[in-house]
């Protein structure tokens, strides 16, 4: 497969990317037009809560969606140049887990109860790197190594019911990398894990992401995940962008309104605090959206226009865009100059 | 706060311990489970918990939290020690008289999707325990119904509905105006945003603390999430591998840890906020949580702390007051040099 140069020195492009899900309820616009770029060697985070995309978003990147009842609608995905969705089923599937890799969020039901880690590990270098069963196998160790699995050579043989929640995404880990991927997509990798394991498996991570160069795309609901692992932040709600900014100036001038509650609503530890903000009302039912700003029934800015026309999508400055009606004002607020 | 409120709760000693068997005759000869294997979930727990406070519980998979929420209410029974509430030792009572007891004990779970009976209408879920206790009848428990789910702040039109009708957020609800229906004086509340997302937290959380002030109630609040057992707590009880291993008010929790796994926990926690993150230095900790069947000898977290000597593994450390109202279970920290950075090598001031 031929290699385009990529523009801009972007890993990935993500352009107008539209997937709906057809429902007994009607039809789910369940990614809506976001466009999106990653830098080669750059974390991206995806922030969002239940229904707001992310996850259908990266689903979509891979073309794992399963259609019926999903289907990418319109869209352009740039991977190096070159439009992942106009390719043959024969070579996205070279791509996936070779150049693309996915790790989610339970690693239980990714990895094949029934096989032995080794074997599991073992499949993706001799499918897609062509290396032999020994190579494979040594392969296999050394990345379990990397990964921290203690005598990774006895334990390699072992089934993933032997392992534990923590060890077992870094077997998860293993294999995404193990083809030396430019790009992983990390899908809530440690939402069901302790706190202190959760701190292991994102400081290696980011040791793997040094090391190897690798991209990461890492959706998670966690703003302080968030805040520790990524360069750029975008914010998704009810399929659509919120906002998108370096991640500095997402937590220190927030453009959007929803961004500033999601903010406001995480305890802070460090301080006293009384009544925690929070935001009213519920997520939007993405079946069913009411014309205007899907978020116009629970923002606090909220104007007439916000109930009867969709929200602009604002350049705040050079790279920092916010979908709101106000969203200079709220920017200004937050202390930011608009430019 | 916690020097002037009486006592509610007094937990004694308590053991909840779980036979998974082995170490029989047979299990010797064929070679398998040649040793008794028990799960020990709560090791010898005690603990006061007082009047209109919340006690914050915390720690990480296995350390026993949930079953300590549990065996406080009996819904797991205790193997042994005692739970004085009122001064009757709950641990003793008969189920009669324990039925009897339950209206002032309370629980919500964790699950609200689990939690629900999904044949039952909210109005006969909420109304279901005012039917137990013999509270009310016919239009009163209606009546009381919708003014609790008035409380949680649902519509009475919802009533008549079903469990799967509804969002995570309001299911919680449900189950917290399920808990309050009977008035109770004290609630376990288990994990009960875990399963929320994050805006939906915020507003369960104030629920919860608008709650205890109006109806006076005491809360054990059971997480994993840090940030929001500082938040809501009053007090703090960290527990690893069935052991109680520090407790003090929630600031100090953060603002000061003793004991070695505490300070790793709280290192642990993610801060939404990008300069605190680059620059902080976390305490990393090496490999998995040890398993709760048979876990190690003496300090059950001398197997990955940084500070650990030889004698670690040989004293199990009780709860010392290290501070004023902060206790610490650690052999290398003791009232005269409670910050173990400072400890010379070796010493272990806690044994003297």
């Amino acid at each position: 497969m031929t290699m385009t140069p990529s523009s801009d020195g972007n890993l990935l492009e993500v352009k107008n990317l539209r997937t709906y899900f057809e429902t007994d309820d009607g039809t789910v616009k369940a990614v809506d037009d976001i466009s999106f770029q990653l830098k080669r060697g750059e974390t991206l985070g995806i922030v969002g809560e239940s229904g707001s995309g992310k996850s259908v978003t990266n689903l979509s990147v891979i073309r794992l969606i399963p259609e019926p009842p999903g289907k990418i609608v319109s869209g352009e995905i740039l991977f190096n140049g070159t439009d992942l969705l106009l390719l043959s089923n024969e070579a996205i599937r070279k791509i996936r887990g070779r150049r693309i890799a996915m790790i989610f969020q339970d690693p239980m039901t990714s990895l094949n109860p029934f096989m032995k880690i080794s074997r599991q590990l073992m499949e993706m270098t001799q499918l897609h790197l062509g290396h032999t069963k020994a190579q494979a196998r040594d392969h296999a160790v050394q990345m379990l190594e990397t990964v921290g699995i203690p005598d990774a050579r006895e334990r390699a043989d072992s089934y993933p019911h032997e392992f534990s929640g923590g060890m077992r995404q870094r077997v998860m880990i293993a294999m995404a990398l193990s083809c030396e991927p430019e790009l992983l997509i990390a899908d809530e990798p440690t939402t069901a894990l302790d706190v202190t394991i959760q701190a292991q498996i994102l400081e290696l991570i980011k040791t793997l992401k040094r090391k190897t160069g690798t991209s990461v795309i890492l959706i998670t609901h966690d703003l302080g995940v968030v805040a520790g692992m990524t360069d750029h932040v975008i914010v998704m709600y009810a399929g659509k962008i919120f906002e998108q900014a370096p991640t500095k100036e997402l937590f220190s001038v927030p453009g959007n309104p929803y961004t500033k509650g999601l903010l406001r609503s995480v305890p802070d530890p460090t301080a006293e605090q009384g009544k925690l903000y929070q935001i009213p009302g519920l997520p939007p039912d993405v079946a069913h959206l009411k014309p205007g700003c899907p978020f116009a029934q629970r923002c606090d800015y909220t104007q007439d226009i916000c109930r009867h026309e969709f929200p602009p999508f604002v350049q705040l400055n050079a790279d920092h865009y916010s979908l709101c009606h106000f969203a200079r004002e709220v920017y200004s607020e937050s202390g930011g100059t608009p430019a | 706060m916690s020097a002037n409120n009486s006592t509610l709760l007094s937990i004694r000693d308590l053991k909840v311990h779980f036979d998974l068997g082995g170490g029989g005759l047979l299990d010797k000869l064929l070679g398998k489970n040649p040793e008794k294997r028990v799960v020990k979930a709560v090791d010898g727990v005690s603990l006061e918990i007082y009047e209109r406070e919340t006690l914050g519980l915390v720690g990480e998979s296995g350390c026993g939290k949930s079953t300590l929420g549990r065996a406080i209410l009996r819904l797991t029974e205790p193997t042994a020690g005692q739970v004085f509430y009122r001064d009757r030792d709950l641990a003793r009572l008969s189920q009669r008289q324990l039925r009897e007891q339950r209206r002032h004990l309370q629980i919500i779970f964790q699950d609200p999707y689990a939690s629900l009976n999904p044949r039952m209408t909210v109005g006969q879920i909420v109304g279901e325990p005012l039917e137990t206790f013999r509270l009310a009848r016919g239009r009163e428990v209606e009546k009381r119904v919708q003014e609790l789910l008035e409380t949680v702040g649902l519509s009475k039109r919802f009533v008549k509905r079903y469990p799967h009708e509804f969002s995570g957020g309001q299911r919680q609800r449900i189950g917290i105006a399920r808990a309050l229906a009977v008035d109770p004086d004290f609630i376990v509340a288990d994990e009960p945003i875990s399963a929320l997302d994050v805006s939906i937290q915020a507003q369960i959380m104030n629920l919860l603390d608008r709650l205890r002030r109006e109806k006076n109630l005491t809360y054990l609040f059971i997480s994993h999430d840090l940030r929001a057992i500082r938040h809501v707590s009053d007090r703090v009880a960290v527990m690893y591998l069935g052991k109680l291993v520090e407790i003090a008010e929630a600031k100090s929790i953060y603002k000061e840890p003793l004991m070695p796994y505490t300070k790793a926990l709280i290192s642990a926690v993610p801060v939404p906020d990008p300069q605190v993150e680059a620059t902080r230095q976390r305490i990393m900790l090496e490999g998995d949580v040890p398993s709760p069947i048979n876990p190690p000898s003496g300090c059950p977290f001398h197997t990955r702390c940084p500070y650990a000597i030889d004698v670690c593994k040989d004293v199990v450390p009780s709860l010392v007051e290290i501070k004023p109202s902060h206790f610490a279970a650690c052999i290398r920290i003791s009232p005269a040099q409670p910050h173990i950075e400072d400890v010379a090598p070796g010493a272990a001031p806690g044994l003297e």
